[in-house]
């Protein structure tokens, strides 16, 4: 990597940048999934590991939840955008090099907030935890160069039009960049009280809508028209999937604290729009789920199909989930329970990890030209995620409703805790699954790399899964 | 861009952001200036100081820079008896509260009184200053505010050091850095749940309850008691003192984690803590090989876990 830092643009081969980024995207997948099984390790056993002021649970949680969404997340993002925007608009990447310099920074930076994190060095509050030094880097050094090649790239297109995929992306990372400059305005002004808690929440909502949910949804416009070779099944859709998002996600952001002293006109609302994201939603999965008509054997036989179809399923409950737990009718039950906790996971490790497993198993064996090392092993990884979550799925759902009846009945907190123990015994071992499934995958990815069989020009990755 | 189409789109998009924006941002902050500090707020304002996550002062949240509060028995310049009053000290170069340096967050009102009654716009950080919390009237309704003993009363924070000891003396500020750090309100709330709560873990908090709080750290991730009235449920200082050494020792279906990393290397008479044999020791005593456990030491008075059960109990 670092011999391109300084090479001139036209030196560097076309995908390199994706192909770092997507490299490093598994590689933070390994460690974010690692630290979380470490995590729930120490939930289900809480002498595990004591004793070290760095092993605590209190250090460790939020170096997961940013290893997973910036590392692993948002760099499959940014590994999907570096291939799938040139793709679409029929030319190379706006630049390769800045692209290069995008990963370096986001690696350097991510690596050195993490340590902070770590360390101690938190704002205190959730989603935004950097301290706001990193939140800099995280503006400059990585939203805002990737930005400027999507957009460039858009810009520079050789298509008339721009696919459903490139909208997505480009008003995503402008909405993100938004996001986080104003989500965290607490900490370059110091913003207490009440408006902390609700721009903190702010932050965490819109990052989760308008960064995490959209990209990955435009991530699966572009996988399953390509690889099962059937035309989006209908653009009109799209349009309604992309207004809706912009219009009802990115308000319903007070649902969060629905037993904060906010003002209640602004509760209110939130939970109304919060039910119409089932508009997006709705949109989204049966858009996608009618262009695999007639292709439904690729669910079956083809990697990345198998990925993107059970992470847009996962959309169905994922919304059902979220368009009514936030209402207040069924807010007082679950809030602050585990059951947000399977959510949380239903959402990033259930629906969106899947759909950005499959466009970054595609992307690097596109670019690189090679097929896949071993397809037993793709499948085995598929088997483990998806085994692995549905466990963690499970075990914290029934975990959050004994907390919510605790919590209603009044029972003894401690009666709780020890009702749950079960649960979050299974929880880690779901999560432990989750892990040993990505190590897999990084060997898997990694000797594609390495000993894959070329693939020949002119044809595509999976159409040569079956042959030798 | 090409087609006309993308022109309106483009547009529209900035239309629709700038409307959500309008409406989650601007509006709600509309209602919040609006609010008036209550007691607690001031409170909380001034026992924790100016931030309470990573800043410059205090950048690996040792809790530096923090303001102290003090329990006042006694008129620290003519020591006469007096109601307790907790005074909140500045010393000099400790960064003042947001609520000092923008009186307009306590919300009408409150900020009147403040600088009109409490003169709190003539307190400087250089100098340092002593700020307390008194009753006065507005528009007839009986609220709180501000006051700079500093200037009202010629309390300055050396004359009020010099009149106390340190069992007076509460580290709260340095305590809700300890509470961050260690992230206790990855398990805790601190937000009592306004549908459910009020017998077991008491009132919700108020609109005007945390005017010059930050990070308010309420939680969003409950696995264990709300910590928002702990110190009126459990003011024993002693059980805190082994619950944090150990949680298991009073609780033993506990998962909290042991936080006796905060005790720092020496106990409060100065003796080295021998982690390693305490270890041993608890674990004979979970074996069955002992009947009691070993003791735990008491924290140092400018030990971490000091700080942090000044915090927790003063939770109330
Ligand atoms: C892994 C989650 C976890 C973390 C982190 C944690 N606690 Fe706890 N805490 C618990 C649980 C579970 C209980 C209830 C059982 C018990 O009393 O130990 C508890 C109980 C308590 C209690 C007693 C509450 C009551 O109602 O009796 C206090 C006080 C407390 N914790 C303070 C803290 C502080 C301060 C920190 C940070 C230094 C902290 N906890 C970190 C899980 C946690
Ligand atoms: C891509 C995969 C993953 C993503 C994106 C992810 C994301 C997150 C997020 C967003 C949270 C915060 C949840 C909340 O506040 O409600 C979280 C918490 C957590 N995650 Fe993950 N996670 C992933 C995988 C895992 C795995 C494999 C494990 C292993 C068991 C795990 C264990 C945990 C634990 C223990 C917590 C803390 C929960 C709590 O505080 O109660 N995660 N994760």
């Amino acid at each position: 990597m670092f011999k391109y830092l300084f090479a001139k643009n036209e030196e560097i081969p076309p995908g390199t940048a994706a192909v770092y980024f997507g490299f490093s995207s598994i590689l933070w997948f390994v460690i974010g999934t690692g630290l979380g099984s470490f995590n729930a390790a120490k939930l289900a056993f809480p002498d595990f590991v004591t004793g070290y002021e760095y092993f605590s649970f209190g250090h460790m949680r939020q170096v997961h939840v940013m290893a997973v969404i910036f590392g692993w997340i948002s760099m499959a993002f940014a590994m999907a955008m570096m291939y799938i925007t040139p793709a679409l608009g029929n030319t190379r990447l706006w630049s390769e090099k800045l692209g290069i310099w995008n990963c370096f920074l986001w690696n350097a930076g991510l690596s050195l907030g993490l340590t902070l994190l770590w360390m101690g060095m938190t704002s205190g509050r959730e989603y935004s935890d950097f301290p706001w030094f990193i939140d800099l880097v995280v503006l400059f050094g990585v939203i805002l160069p990737l930005g400027i090649n999507v957009w460039m790239t858009i810009m520079k297109r050789r298509t008339q039009g721009i696919y459903t995929t490139n909208w997505f992306f480009g008003s995503a990372v402008f909405m993100v960049w938004i996001v986080l400059l104003v989500g965290n305005l607490p900490e370059y002004f110091q913003l207490t009280g009440l408006t902390e808690a609700y721009l903190t929440w702010w932050f965490a909502h819109n990052v989760l809508g308008l960064w995490i949910t959209p990209v990955a949804a435009a991530i699966a416009y572009y996988t399953v028209p390509k690889v099962t070779g059937n035309p989006l099944y209908s653009h009109r859709i799209g349009h309604l999937h992309f207004w809706s998002v912009v219009v009802f996600y990115s308000t319903p952001a007070a649902h969060h604290l629905m037993s904060s002293p906010l003002p209640e006109w602004l509760k209110s609302f939130a939970s109304v729009e919060g039910v119409l994201i089932l508009v997006p939603a709705i949109a989204f999965v049966s858009n996608l789920l009618l262009t695999m008509t007639g292709k439904w054997r690729f669910f079956v036989d083809n990697v990345e199909i198998k990925f993107t179809i059970t992470g847009v399923l996962m959309a169905i409950p994922l919304n059902m989930q979220g368009g009514f737990q936030q209402t207040r009718a069924i807010n007082w039950y679950i809030h602050g329970t585990g059951w947000i906790v399977a959510h949380a996971h239903l959402a990033l490790l259930g629906f969106s990890t899947f759909l950005e497993a499959a466009a970054v198993y595609y992307g690097l064996q596109t670019i690189m030209r090679r097929k896949l090392y071993s397809l037993t092993l793709a499948n085995f990884h598929f088997w483990f995620l998806l085994i692995g979550f549905t466990i963690y799925w499970v075990s914290m759902t029934i975990a959050g409703l004994i907390q919510g009846a605790a919590k209603i009945y009044e029972v003894p907190y401690i009666d709780t805790v020890i009702a749950e123990h079960p649960y979050m015994i299974a929880r880690w071992v779901g999560g432990t699954m989750v892990f040993t499934g990505n190590l897999v995958w990084l060997y898997n990815m990694w000797m594609t790399a390495r000993a894959g069989t070329a693939i020949p020009a002119g044809r595509l990755p999976h159409e040569l899964a079956y042959e030798r | 861009m090409a087609f006309r189409e993308y022109k309106i789109g483009a547009r529209l998009f900035g239309v629709a952001l700038g409307l959500s924006m309008m409406i989650t941002l601007y509006m709600p902050s509309l209602n919040i200036v609006e609010v008036g500090s209550t007691e607690m707020g001031l409170r909380k304002g001034l026992q924790y100081g100016r931030i309470g996550g990573f800043s410059v002062e205090d950048p690996f949240l040792k809790g530096e820079g923090k303001p102290l509060t003090v329990i006042l028995k006694q008129d620290p310049r003519s020591g006469e008896q007096i109601e307790p009053v907790y005074a909140y000290v500045y010393k000099s170069g400790i960064p003042f509260t947001s609520a000092i340096r923008h009186p307009r967050i306590m919300g009408k009102g409150v900020e009147d009184l403040s600088l009109d009654t409490g003169r709190i716009g003539e307190a400087t950080e250089k100098a340092g200053a002593v700020f307390v919390v008194s009753e006065g009237r507005w528009q007839g309704k009986k609220i709180h505010y501000i006051e700079n003993a500093t200037a009202t009363r010629g309390w300055t924070p050396d004359v009020i050091m010099n009149s106390v000891t340190d069992a007076d003396v509460r580290y709260i500020g340095a305590g809700k850095i300890m509470f961050v750090k260690e992230g206790c309100w990855w398990c805790h709330t601190l937000l009592p749940e306004e549908t459910q709560d009020w017998q077991v873990f008491g009132a919700p908090p108020r609109l005007g309850d945390f005017n010059s709080e930050s990070p308010t750290a309420l939680g969003s991730d409950r696995k264990a008691p709300d910590l928002l009235h702990i110190g009126s449920r459990n003011s024993s200082r002693e059980w805190m003192m082994m619950h944090f050494f150990n949680p298991r020792l009073v609780q033993p279906h506990s998962i909290m984690p042991r936080f006796d990393y905060l005790w720092g290397p020496a106990d409060a008479q100065g003796n080295t803590i021998d982690y390693d044999k305490w270890r041993a020791e608890y674990n004979e005593y979970t074996a069955g090989k002992r009947i009691y456990p070993p003791d735990v030491p008491e924290p140092a008075a400018n030990s971490e876990a000091r700080k942090l059960i000044d915090f927790v109990l003063n939770l109330k």
